[in-house]
């Protein structure tokens, strides 16, 4: 019996246009993943003051490279965003805040306050940047 | 009629062989890197630019040691859970699947000894 290929399908990803709450959602898995590989800048960091007066100048000429300060800047508003949605997971946890009008503020709220973080860190200024 | 021990009735566990721990520890270290992500940023802040008398200075005082070591057993225990579940969702055929997971946990397990060995070694410099 022939395939018919040309069936309806249901929506999914390619054609559904994700809902904030969904972009959010995904953002969250995406800047986890970035973290975890931010771990290993933390790694490199470390070591290197851990390796003495010479190896840790080392490393900070290599990082205020504008490629490095990019991925500094970069991971600090993941960790703020990955922050604030963690935050919105745990109150999910205690079973409350799932109606829609509520979903949709949150999301704003975490996206101000991650970018507030941010803002905050770059004015303390002690990135060199 | 169970055949199941008094020992494993009150553990819950059914052929999963595992409850709600994964889950749980994901929570724990979670609510614990809330506070402790700030004191990174900081002391970030402070490796990136500070001279390197003063960096060691700063964190071989003992609030700050002991929150690195608490950051660095919490940020990688949260990240090896994490990634256990993006590999769950995404890699479904079991072979790849459990070898991907070990390899996941074996390697932050690998990076968090370095780095505690790191602080370790600038704790007894300093």
């Amino acid at each position: 019996m022939a395939i018919n290929t040309n069936r309806p399908t249901s929506p999914h990803l390619q054609v559904y246009k994700l809902p904030l709450t969904g972009i959010i959602s995904i953002t969250h898995r995406m800047t986890g993943i970035m973290l975890t590989a931010g771990l290993i800048l933390f790694v490199y960091v470390i070591s290197a003051l851990a390796g003495g007066a010479d190896s840790y100048t080392a490393m900070q000429a290599l990082m205020s490279l504008w490629l490095f300060k990019l991925v500094i800047w970069a991971f600090i508003y993941a960790l703020f965003f990955h922050l604030c949605h963690g935050v919105r997971h745990l109150i999910w946890d205690s079973g409350s805040s799932f109606e829609l009008d509520t979903l949709n503020r949150y999301a704003m709220i975490e996206l101000v306050a991650s970018l507030a973080l941010t803002l905050m860190t770059f004015a303390w200024g002690c990135y060199g940047l | 009629m169970d055949y199941r021990t008094p020992l494993s009735r009150v553990k819950g566990l059914g052929s999963a062989k595992g409850g709600t721990t994964h889950w749980w520890m994901q929570r724990v270290t979670a609510v614990a890197l809330i506070p402790l992500s700030f004191w990174l940023i900081y002391f970030l802040g402070l490796s990136l630019t500070a001279p390197y008398q003063q960096t060691v200075v700063w964190l071989t005082s003992p609030v700050n040691t002991v929150c690195i070591v608490a950051w660095i057993i919490a940020a990688f225990y949260h990240a090896a859970l994490g990634l256990q579940v993006v590999i769950e969702d995404y890699v479904a055929t079991e072979g790849p699947k459990i070898i991907s997971i070990w390899a996941v946990n074996l390697a932050f397990l690998f990076l968090a000894i370095a780095a505690l060995l790191a602080v370790f070694r600038i704790v007894s410099i300093g």
